[in-house]
């Protein structure tokens, strides 16, 4: 017997085939051209697109920004949450706002603001020629472009997270007599960690992608200043499609790293969830 | 003794969080933005109105918003048709799909833009088969398009899910039970059901459209005054080392972009004082 809340068969076997194509014609297959078009020369081509000076340094340079931006951000996220969380005082909502901000900003834009600082017709542009210190069109400015479009992650993900769970359990440990510290790290974090764990994959998937920002206050000096993104774009537009699209597998297989992990932590969530 | 003690919280470092966020905050975000306006405050105001509205600048408004309008568009038929589904209709590999809807979240923009023009070039999988039909995709407006709803379908789909989700079956049996047929039940309960939701998708992937970039370069061609994007049009002005008139422009994009954050959050408030009902 057929639910009245149920949608006959045919319209069940229509939308869902529906559906299907549009994620094979519009999500899978650009993903599996990365794949194919950077095989395109064969297995030898396609790794002697990474036995290149160029091509490793722009992989060390991504590595070394994530490395720098994602802990920054993990950090002060955490900081966001636990005043966020635990707290009441005025201007919350405001901050919460403010903690977005750096979303709703197109990433050309949150390239030219650091390029408007310390650019040579910047306002510390002038000092810093004088002191011979460079930050635009140099791995500085990369670090602070990459922080800037990543900056929400984590914070996103945990403050909502502490905001469901409230404050009693850190009451009591205080009350037991922990001190603060022990609180944060024997209670509070154990409670976030999978929250904190998702706000990090998903920051740190965005920090090696990142490609607007990072393009304004580069240079795109060889070797020197391009990450990954910026490097595949080079090979790009010389016309080296294998060097380029072998070059931008590296991200897809992280796309798809992040894309598992983060079902693996849905996962995982949901289980605790049922559990309590 | 703090100045700032919040209500009666036993629970210390309240302090150090809030001087450690605001501190943070400041120097990475609020400072740096501020500067584009300031920069913008030491222009004439004919200066200002020739760089924000010269011809070849009007028109890559016209490119941007009507593009990410209709990417928009398409993302609200296509995200309701997959969230509905993801929801409803239970599917071997229904996971897979769900994980896969994240992608353009997950994949580079720029991987994201040059595997699209291969997709959809002349010789591409799709494009092949479009060219002889007189559909040109790459190096078009097209090609604008279909990059901008690429990266904008997972907002749609993502807002949706949990509301569907939470959809009382009381309500549709309700419906049924005064004689309503499943399709006066669907556009006359269903749908009204979930515009608050529809609309905060729909001004999410709007605004994310707005402001892209590494996608779109590829595809578009970059031709001034037909596929030219605001945010191309800003870097090619930096690129000239006219800064004033790419921070006119951006003055422009990032007052659209804080115009629409407060239309979202107002949608947001909107759709959970709805949904409590």
């Amino acid at each position: 017997m057929q639910r009245v809340t149920q949608d006959p068969t045919w319209v069940r076997w229509l939308l869902t085939g529906l559906a299907l194509a549009f994620v094979a014609f519009f999500l899978v297959l650009p993903l599996a051209s990365v794949f194919t078009e950077a095989l395109r020369r064969g297995l030898g081509a396609y790794f002697a697109s990474f036995n290149d000076a160029d091509a490793l340094s722009a992989i060390r340079l991504t590595l070394l920004a994530a490395v720098i931006s994602v802990p920054a951000n993990l950090v002060f996220g955490v900081a966001a949450a636990w005043t966020i969380a635990k707290f009441n005082f005025p201007g919350k909502s405001l901050l919460l706002t403010l903690i977005d901000l750096p979303f709703a900003v197109s990433p050309v834009i949150s390239g030219l603001i650091y390029v408007l600082i310390f650019g040579a017709q910047g306002w510390f542009g002038p000092w810093l020629i004088e002191h011979d210190i460079k930050i635009i069109f140099a791995v500085p400015g990369i670090v602070l472009a990459t922080t800037f479009v990543t900056f929400p992650f984590v914070a996103r993900e945990i403050i909502p997270l502490m905001q469901a769970q409230g404050t009693d359990e850190e009451y009591a440990a205080i009350t037991l007599g922990a001190s603060g510290w022990q609180t944060f790290w024997h209670v509070t974090l154990p409670n976030i960690k999978w929250g904190l764990f998702y706000g990090v994959i998903l920051c740190n998937a965005r920090a090696m992608g990142e490609f607007g920002a990072v393009s304004v206050v580069s240079g795109h000096i060889r070797g020197e200043t391009n990450t990954i993104p910026l490097h595949v774009e080079i090979l790009y537009n010389e016309y080296n499609f294998v060097g380029a699209f072998a070059v931008a597998s590296l991200l897809a297989v992280l796309a798809i790293i992040t894309l598992v992990l983060k079902s693996f932590i849905e996962w995982k969530y949901q289980q605790g969830h049922a559990e309590a | 003794m703090s100045f700032f003690r919040s209500s009666r919280s036993a629970l210390p470092g309240f302090n150090l969080s809030l001087g450690y966020t605001v501190l943070y905050l400041s120097l990475i975000v609020l400072v740096p933005l501020s500067a584009v306006f300031l920069r913008t405050a030491g222009m004439t105001w004919e200066h200002f109105v020739q760089a924000i509205a010269s011809p070849r600048v009007l028109a890559s408004y016209r490119i941007s918003f009507g593009a990410s309008f209709l990417a928009a568009l398409l993302n609200l038929i296509f995200g309701l048709l997959l969230a509905w589904v993801l929801v409803r209709y239970p599917f071997p590999g229904r996971k897979v799909i769900d994980a896969l809807v994240d992608l353009p979240f997950a994949l580079p923009t720029a991987v994201a833009g040059i595997a699209l023009t291969a997709v959809y070039s002349k010789n591409g999988w799709i494009g092949q088969y479009l060219e002889p039909l007189g559909i040109h995709v790459a190096f078009t407006e097209l090609g604008v398009l279909m990059a901008l709803t690429f990266i904008g379908l997972p907002f749609v789909v993502r807002t949706l899910q949990p509301v569907i989700e939470e959809l009382q079956p009381e309500i549709e049996e309700a419906s049924a039970s005064l004689g309503a047929n499943r399709w006066q039940t669907i556009t006359r309960v269903i749908l009204p059901e979930l515009f608050p939701a529809l609309l905060t998708g729909f001004a999410l992937a709007f605004a994310r459209a707005l402001g892209e970039y590494g996608s779109v370069v590829f595809i578009s061609g970059n031709m001034p005054m037909r596929t030219e994007i605001v945010p191309l049009l800003i870097i090619t002005k930096l690129e000239q080392y006219d800064y004033r008139g790419a921070t006119a422009i951006a003055v422009v994009m990032l007052i659209a972009s804080f115009v629409l954050l407060l239309v979202i959050n107002l949608l947001q408030k909107w759709s959970r004082r709805y949904h409590r009902i």
